[in-house]
């Protein structure tokens, strides 16, 4: 396999690993670190790439895994990741958007979210996968998944509304 | 009506029962200008989703076609230098043969001629043997010393 067509297999799906990864990781740099773990690890088993069914439901189990490598190695290094750029790298994004500051709230309640949740959110409302893709990535079953992604619509909405109604922040 | 459509599928949303065009629907809706104040709430959280989506990688992957040395073709080359070698190493040891006469008559001549030859050759050396018998005459008259040792003897005894 020569790298254009390795890179036409992956270009579709790349931004979705890093998104995913982002949004377990937080930290922007990380997620650029852990997409190219994933993406190299492809490469080098470019050969039985023709084997996997679904290269790109595979490779977001892939990059799940290996950011919770990360973060296990991380809670026992007892290292907080940091993510102080944040704000810095999302700006030139959010300008576009009118409502900036409660668009940084949904940012915050999202990663207040249990891993589980934040992934499913990320999966099906960021990156629109059907729930039986979701079940098959997160290797959970399809009930289980809209239980939690129900919970986790449900905690964002009522922060939300809090945040709305009475200013706190 | 429109309005009442989105409450209903906000609330099939929350329970996790909407389908994926019913999302998107709700994401298009919220998109727009026109919300009713009391869905307020819910715009920065389609909007979060809509930005997100957007994000892209920009890093890029160093890919390097990783060259493994076949091991295979080192036996290959070993197996063509042992036979390379066998084949050199048998004309190397036909240069021993010299050939042989098939007539006797000529085959005697060829003996005696080789034969004298190294007789001739022979007799050069040892005629210059021959010199060594000077060597022994010398030693015979280095006998004489003991004499003068005699002498000297009888002179210190007195």
């Amino acid at each position: 396999m020569t790298q254009t067509e390795f890179l036409k297999i992956v270009m579709p799906f790349k931004d979705k690993v890093f998104r995913l990864a982002k949004r377990l990781l937080i930290s922007t740099e990380e997620a650029e670190d852990a997409t190219q773990e994933v993406l190299l690890k492809l490469w080098n088993n470019k050969t039985k790439i023709a084997e996997y069914k679904n290269v790109e439901a595979f490779s977001m189990t892939m990059t799940k895994n290996f950011c919770f490598d990360k973060l296990k190695s991380k809670q026992a290094q007892n290292l907080k990741i940091v993510h102080s750029n944040y704000e810095a790298k999302e700006t030139g994004l959010q300008k576009q958007v009118e409502l900036n500051d409660s668009v940084n709230w949904v940012a915050k309640i999202i990663e207040e979210l249990p891993e589980q949740q934040r992934m499913i959110i990320q999966l099906r409302d960021i990156e629109e996968y059907d729930y039986d893709e979701i079940s098959k990535m997160l290797n959970m079953n399809n009930t289980a998944v809209r239980v939690n992604l129900s919970r986790a619509r449900k905690t964002i909405r009522e922060k939300l509304t809090n945040t709305h109604n009475y200013g706190i922040k | 009506m429109v309005l009442n459509n989105i409450e209903k599928l906000l609330e099939k949303y929350e329970n996790g029962e909407t389908s994926l065009k019913e999302e998107q629907v709700l994401k298009n809706y919220f998109s727009s200008d026109t919300v009713a104040p009391h869905l307020e709430t819910y715009k920065p959280m389609f909007d979060y989703f809509l930005v997100n989506q957007q994000e892209q990688f920009t890093k890029d992957v160093p890919l390097k076609t990783k060259r493994t040395f076949n091991y295979k073709w080192i036996s290959v080359a070993a197996v063509t230098v042992l036979m390379l070698g066998v084949y050199f190493g048998k004309s190397f040891t036909n240069t021993n043969d010299l050939g042989t006469y098939e007539d006797p008559q000529l085959a005697l001549n060829e003996v005696t001629k080789s034969l004298e030859m190294i007789s001739k050759s022979f007799n050069k050396g040892t005629s210059t043997v021959g010199y060594l018998n000077e060597v022994n005459k010398g030693t015979s008259t280095l006998g004489y010393l003991n004499e003068i040792e005699n002498a000297t003897r009888i002179i210190f005894k007195n």
